[in-house]
């Protein structure tokens, strides 16, 4: 399997979309620790970034691939390779890539300039998205009949998880606010992955708010070793069962 | 070699496959032809396994197709479009088909014929069509295997190239090995072909030597025999029975 | 204060008839009781080393009781160590331990009654029901002493340094920490708080109640059950405080209420979940301090009024100012506040466009907090910039009109 995904992440890393990912990633992340004189705040504009533009990126860069791989998946096909073994080695190959874009586009600049818990947290929370909206992207993929259409549905789903989804959790609260929704608010970061994310990094960067009010559940509960074990499981979750779905339904594809 | 039966396949609502059976054996040239979305496509990629069929077996060397990939290494596939990852280098794809396939000959004929080793060091997204082509073709030679598949292998090379390319089939039909080839430029199959099977709208029209063919329509040239034969739609089934019934005699002997 | 010279005066002449008794285990006088019951007026008592299991004890002669070499006095968890009536008695480098605990009264290791003129140096108080319990006196001093305290329940647990009805008193470069208040101060008038440390208490680092006209300047209050309360007084001058990591459900920095005439500046909060909560309060002047990452810098109820924020720096804090009503009647003027977004065109160092510290999702939060679930999201700064571009929620005059561009140096 190695020796197909390493030739494939040789073939990404070359890519020019990959490369001005990583460049427009380590110029942002250097320029917001250069221009802001407290580390903080550099962090919490990444965290932006980390939240909205990653798995926006991960989604679309990595349906784009698919549909321009599909001749030299079909190629791969033809030989004795199982089709497992090819699309799990196309999954490795671009979260390898887009992860070493993360780690040199941000990760350098936080280790350079902000290795603290929050820090750490950011890193933790980015490569995690970025593995996660991999797999939900070849989900898409896999699914879609044709490119514009798995575009579009990367686009619709990024949409879902960055923006709808929390509109939703609004009005479920406000729906909902005579009744203790506390620990439900659990259950509803745990459905979507870049919620859950935030909230992991939150934890470090607004510690002070987060004791007040449902803010010392959050603390008890992620900050503890269960906590740190939860969201590490949920995000696994996130990225193996899409992926699972989408071997499955690449399994069973006609090309 | 290769055995289909009775395989049916349906996309949506076009029946793509429609209870086709045939036999290809060794030191066959067969000539997969038909019209735009007959089916010919499909067909190979059922060989290869890259569609299941609703119905219907197909074995390869007495493999079944049913996903284990080992089969594979039989067959050697020239797709009709080669598109290859755009940084990936000439070399480098070699190199990598060559770990995945472990194995130690390697027929380079068409390699040197080609001259691709000067551009080795070249990304995939450099190189023109026909270039590509070229690649394909080199591809699906390298490991000698008994059975070549070529889907349109002559669209896009330049009359040399294409020459070559005609040069090494004949050269490998004279190994006894059995090739596939769809094309809808007749011309360029005319000489090499020694069986045609002809696709129309999933329905296998009919499968039939080339002597006979021309037997049977009077007419030498391969275009025009078959022109003859799309004409005279009446007696397609007759010819079909016959087309049959003269298979079957050839094959008991061996 | 005017007697203080009087009585200098006196005690130089006195000093003259004075003796020393040297009390300690092998010695003469081998109990501290003992050295109690001869030591007259001025004279002083050196105890040495060694642990004394001696019950309670009374000093109310004007005499210095010294020790030498940290001699214990331990009280079994029975007794009330030393109980103080008197003027003109100091009590220097004693380590007192295993006071005990009664519910009817306030068990104290050092209780001072109706005392003047008392200083309490140097000594170490540990596992103490209350360490030191002052009431009705004047003029004592508590000065470097450590109090430690072992934190059980809120009721078994009392007071580090608890003052009641006294004025003039003088609270210096203590060490407190493991008791239910830090320090404690209930009717205590014209009063000096410095240089204290006050920590892991399990409710207040300070808590200060109907006490008017005292002050109190560098102390640190850290990670206490629920910060520093100053409630219902007037004229309190805070200085160069640091409030540091107070967390909770109802934990402040301070939390003021009903204050007035009160001045609180050059302190810092940091990492509290509300560095500030205000109710009832008017008349406060609050400037030049330093807010950084705290939940809420301030919370500003809208009980209060007539109050000024000025020269003050925000940094990094997740919510500036929070308030639960519209009506806005306080005043926020040249502060710098590091999530401003203007401009400066003159470049008077002012930024052009008024700064709205409040911001649209603190309001939503106030209502309903279980929505900081989706704090920091991408929807919720959406939802913020559409507030900052047309205001509707958030209280539209509370506002900064001189948000200042860079960092105050403070």
């Amino acid at each position: 399997m190695l020796k197909l995904s390493r030739y494939v992440l040789y073939d990404i890393l070359r890519n020019k979309i990959v490369i001005a990912y990583t460049l427009f990633l380590f110029l942002v992340s250097f320029s917001m620790f250069r221009m802001e004189e407290n580390g903080s705040k550099a962090l919490l504009s990444l965290l932006n970034i980390v939240l909205i533009v990653l798995p926006l990126v991960s989604l679309v860069f990595t349906t784009i691939h698919y549909y321009n791989s599909y001749e030299f998946i079909e190629l791969m096909l033809s030989q004795p390779l199982s089709r497992t073994r090819i699309i799990l080695s196309e999954y490795g190959a671009v979260c390898v890539s887009l992860l070493t874009a993360f780690w040199l586009g941000v990760g350098v600049p936080v280790l350079l300039f902000a290795p603290d818990a929050t820090g750490f947290a950011l890193l933790f929370t980015g490569s995690s998205l970025t593995v996660v909206f991999t797999s939900i992207a070849f989900l898409a993929a896999v699914r879609s009949k044709d490119k514009a259409r798995g575009i579009g549905l990367a686009l619709l789903l990024w949409f879902y998880f960055a923006l709808i989804y929390d509109g939703l959790v609004l009005m479920i609260l406000f729906a909902f606010s005579d009744y203790p929704m506390e620990k439900f608010t659990l259950l509803l970061s745990a459905l979507n992955p870049i919620d859950l994310g935030r909230i992991f990094i939150m934890l470090k960067m607004d510690i002070s708010a987060l004791m007040g009010y449902t803010g010392a559940l959050y603390k008890d509960f992620f900050g503890s070793g269960t906590g740190v074990a939860f969201t590490s499981g949920i995000m696994l979750l996130w990225a193996a069962v899409p992926l699972w779905l989408s071997v499955r339904s690449f399994r069973r594809k006609d090309m | 070699m290769i055995r289909i039966e009775q395989v049916y396949k349906r996309f949506r609502k076009l029946q793509v496959l429609n209870n086709i059976s045939a036999r290809f054996d060794e030191g066959q040239v067969v000539a997969l032809i038909g019209p735009n979305g007959s089916g010919k496509t499909t067909l190979i990629k059922s060989i290869l396994g890259m569609v299941r069929p609703d119905k219907g077996t197909i074995h390869v060397h007495n493999q079944p197709v049913n996903g284990d990939p080992a089969y594979r290494q039989f067959i050697g596939y020239m797709p009709q479009i080669g598109r290859y990852p755009d940084n990936m280098r000439v070399g480098e794809l070699f190199e990598m088909i060559k770990k995945i396939r472990h194995q130690e000959q390697t027929d380079e004929d068409l390699l040197r014929q080609f001259d691709l080793p000067s551009v080795y060091q070249k990304p995939m997204r450099t190189l023109s069509g026909g270039t590509r082509q070229k690649v394909s073709a080199a591809l699906a030679f390298l490991f000698n295997p008994p059975v070549l598949i070529l889907d349109e292998p002559t669209a896009g090379l330049d009359p040399l190239s294409t020459e070559i390319l005609k040069e090494k089939i004949i050269t490998e039909k004279k190994k006894n090995k059995l090739i596939l080839i769809t094309s809808h430029v007749l011309s360029d199959l005319e000489e090499i072909t020694t069986h045609i099977l002809y696709l129309q709208e999933g329905n296998m029209q009919f499968f039939k030597d080339l002597a006979s063919l021309q037997e049977e329509t009077g007419e030498i040239r391969l275009s025009k025999a078959i022109a003859r034969v799309m004409r005279g739609q009446e007696t397609n089934n007759q010819w079909i029975d016959r087309l049959f019934a003269l298979e079957t005699k050839n094959e008991s002997p061996r | 204060m005017k007697h203080i010279p009087t009585i200098l005066a006196l005690l130089l002449f006195l000093q003259t008839g004075a003796t020393t008794i040297i009390a300690g285990p092998g010695r003469p006088v081998s109990t501290l009781r003992k050295a109690i019951e001869l030591a007259r007026d001025n004279d002083s008592i050196r105890l040495q080393a060694g642990i004394y299991k001696e019950g309670s004890l009374t000093i109310s002669r004007s005499i210095t009781l010294i020790g030498d070499n940290n001699p214990v006095l331990d009280g079994e968890s029975k007794y009330e160590i030393l109980l103080v009536s008197g003027k003109n008695i100091r009590i220097i480098g004693i380590t007192f331990r295993n006071s005990g605990y009664s519910a009817m009264n306030d068990f104290a290791s050092i209780k001072l009654v109706d005392c003047s003129n008392i200083i309490l140096e140097r000594n170490t108080v540990w596992h103490a029901y209350f360490a030191i319990h002052v009431s009705n006196s004047i003029q004592v001093t508590i000065r470097g002493n450590k109090i430690t305290g072992i934190p059980a329940s809120e009721q078994l647990t009392g007071n580090g340094i608890h003052l009641w009805k006294s004025s003039g008193a003088l609270i210096e470069q203590n060490r407190v920490e493991g008791h239910r208040d830090g320090i404690y101060f209930e009717f205590v008038t014209g009063s000096v708080i410095r240089g204290n440390h006050s920590e892991k208490n399990i409710r207040y680092g300070l808590h200060f109640m109907f006490s008017n006209d005292d002050k109190y300047t560098n102390n640190t209050f850290r990670n206490n059950g629920a910060g520093v309360a100053v409630m219902y007084s007037k004229k309190v001058w805070m200085e160069q405080n640091h409030f540091e990591e107070n967390w909770g459900a109802s934990a402040y920095g301070i939390l003021l209420k009903d204050i007035t005439d009160s001045h609180i500046l050059k302190n810092s909060f940091y990492k509290n979940t509300v560095g500030i909560h205000m109710e009832g309060s008017s008349r406060i002047e609050i400037d030049q301090n330093q807010f950084r990452n705290n939940g809420w810098a301030i919370k500003v109820q809208a009980s209060c009024d007539d109050n000024i924020f000025h020269h003050n720096n925000f940094t990094s804090n997740s919510f500036d100012v929070g308030t639960n009503g519209t009506m806005v009647l306080n005043q926020f003027e040249n502060n710098y506040w590091d999530k401003y977004e203007g401009y400066d065109m003159n470049k008077d160092g002012i930024g052009d466009i008024p700064y709205h510290p409040v911001s649209m999702y603190s309001v939503i939060i106030e209502q309903n907090p279980t929505t900081l679930m989706l704090f920091r999201s991408f929807m919720v700064s959406l939802l913020d910039k559409a507030e900052k571009a047309i205001p509707s929620l958030t209280p539209e005059n509370l506002i900064d009109n001189k948000p200042m561009m860079k960092k105050h140096n403070l």
